[in-house]
């Protein structure tokens, strides 16, 4: 038995080439499916609801990806809708989907699955005892579940229970991403060692192309085992490209956990059969003693305001982290003289990065040169947009006029590049989970919607 | 004496979620990445002493089929959280660009 599956590109929205699409198309697919999500830019969508991508770059890849579905009367699948897999995200790509089918004249039994998880059920979960840290994870109490925006990261399941359902269309929530492409061969009885290792290749697209791209992939689901091909032309794969893959974005290179399993990729091996054609034996998927789901939280950390801004003169190069210090206890004094007190400086924090001097690996910079120019960042954070603005204002205004000992009179030390230099960020986002629910039923923390189109 | 980019066609770091950071380090050919094996120089002390993580929390997996090293430990910062410069923690790898190894056998 055979199953075929078209991955069109690594992310809805990221665009892929239709030549390669249409060829995609062409090999018959029994299902295509796409992610749209990811925690990787960071938890600013998770926690304000705002996707990554545009809507016009959105519909733009949706719009070719429904015209497919409909000519091939197969179902397409888009998982983490919205960059966050928040269920406001989820209808707005709804949206986007009732849109385009009534522009095009399309008609579809439309899925929705949603994995936003209420406040009241998590903490009743943490009370049973049935919500785990995982490795690395940040400290919790009972209140963090309530504290901001949580989603659930379903597995197959649901997904499933859609197609089962005839659905034809289907968007879900936070999603495995392998999950998307695994539902389908793993509903109709596909061995789950090559299903969830070709999900897992297919997943980032043409991510493990030579040269990588943007573009999609094609995977055929056999008894034993499972080929990739490229669709795009130009674009080969290799036996070392397709093995690579596990490695991306992984901590474990042969160890890739869904929530049913783990997929074991240690005995696998792949063979090159042809230029744009890899084969894969030896995948092993081994089901889990017990059922889990990740956990993801974003939120809100405050308001920011941005000042950016250089250093040329080496004096003020030399002088400036000292000064920047000094600055500080002078900051929080004036945060509390310009405020009359309503403010407390604890609450607001001023940061200073200097890029020439370590700002991107921080403490941990073992190379301490001699920069030429130095840029200047300075964040300020606070519990309200209008604190971190006017606190901002006095920061610029006082960091371009650092005393500088070595001088007999007022330089100014830092070159702005903007008028205003301050630029507001809005609200800004933390992480709060990387935890497992345990002890629950794979459908039971997801809910569902079905409409016809 | 020579330095990664004698060994490796790839050097990259990247986010394996938002808690833990990952290298892979591809190296150009069989020879050098059993050569790079050999030297034992991305070993779970070198990251350790970098990125300040006890050794037991480093973990220093050779891929034969990928031709490659992988390396994973806690995020030295959480993505997104105060103080995080690298969100994709793209460029954590840099340090290791100037680390001297071994010559290769011609």
């Amino acid at each position: 038995m055979e199953h075929r599956i078209l991955a069109p590109t690594g992310a809805l929205g990221a665009g892929f080439d239709l030549t390669g699409f249409s060829r995609g198309v062409a090999l018959r697919p029994h299902v295509i499916a796409c992610d749209a999500g990811s925690t990787d830019s960071g938890p600013s969508a998770l926690g304000s609801g705002r996707p990554k991508l545009s809507d016009a770059a959105v519909a733009r890849d949706l719009r070719h990806l429904l015209r497919a579905r409909a000519d091939l009367g197969v179902p397409l699948i888009i998982g983490s809708c919205g960059t966050s897999g928040r269920d406001d995200a989820v209808d707005h790509l709804a949206g986007l989907v009732r849109d385009l089918c009534r522009a095009d004249g399309l008609r579809a039994r439309l899925g929705r699955v949603y994995a936003d998880q209420p406040a009241d059920r998590l903490t009743r979960l943490w009370d049973e005892g049935r919500i785990r840290a995982l490795p690395h994870a940040p400290a919790v109490t009972r209140e963090t579940f309530a504290d901001g925006h949580v989603v659930a990261m379903m597995g197959a399941e649901p997904i499933e229970a859609l197609l089962e359902d005839g659905c034809e269309v289907i968007l879900a929530g936070r999603a495995s991403d392998t999950a998307l492409f695994a539902a389908l061969p793993h509903l109709r009885g596909a061995d789950p060692g090559p299903t969830w290792h070709a999900a897992k290749t297919i997943e980032c697209g043409a991510a493990c192309a030579v040269p990588p791209s943007a573009n999609g992939l094609f995977a055929y689901v056999r008894d034993d085992h499972f080929d990739v091909t490229v669709l795009h032309p130009g674009a080969r794969l290799t036996a070392r490209s397709v093995a690579a893959h596990t490695l991306y974005e992984n901590a474990d290179p042969f160890r890739v956990i869904e929530p049913s399993g783990v997929l074991d990729t240690a005995g696998a091996s792949y063979e090159e059969i042809d230029d744009t054609t890899v084969r894969v034996r030896g995948s092993r998927f081994e089901p889990a003693g017990e059922y889990t789901v990740k956990l993801e939280g974003a939120r809100l950390a405050g308001h920011q305001t941005v000042i950016v801004g250089g250093v040329r003169d080496r004096v003020v190069i030399r002088r400036l982290p000292e000064l920047i210090d000094m600055a500080q206890g002078y900051f929080a004094a004036k945060i509390t003289d310009v405020f009359g007190g309503r403010v407390d400086p604890a609450d607001v924090d001023i940061d200073f990065r200097l890029y020439g001097a370590g700002a991107v690996l921080g403490a941990h910079e073992p190379d301490k040169h001699d920069p030429a120019e130095l840029g200047v960042l300075i964040t300020v954070t606070a519990p309200e947009q209008e604190t971190a603005r006017a606190v901002a204002t006095f920061v610029a205004h006082a960091a371009s006029h650092l005393p500088m000992p070595e001088y007999d009179g007022l330089v100014t030390t830092i070159a702005y590049p903007f008028s205003p230099p301050e630029t507001d960020r809005g609200p800004v986002y933390e992480f709060t989970l990387n935890h497992v629910v345990t002890g629950i039923t794979p459908t039971e923390l997801f809910r569902s919607s079905v409409e016809a189109l | 004496m020579a330095t990664l980019l004698d060994y490796c066609a790839l050097v990259r770091s990247k986010n394996a979620g938002p808690f833990t950071l990952t290298f892979d380090f591809m190296a150009k050919d069989e020879r050098t990445f059993t050569a790079l094996c050999a030297t034992g120089a991305l070993s779970p002390g070198l990251f350790a002493s970098l990125f300040h993580v006890a050794e037991t929390e480093v973990v220093v997996t050779p891929v034969p089929a990928a031709l490659a090293i992988k390396v994973s430990l806690p995020r030295p910062v959480v993505q997104g959280a105060r103080g995080d410069s690298d969100t994709y923690a793209g460029q954590q790898y840099g340090p290791l660009m100037a680390m001297t190894l071994p010559e290769l056998d011609r």
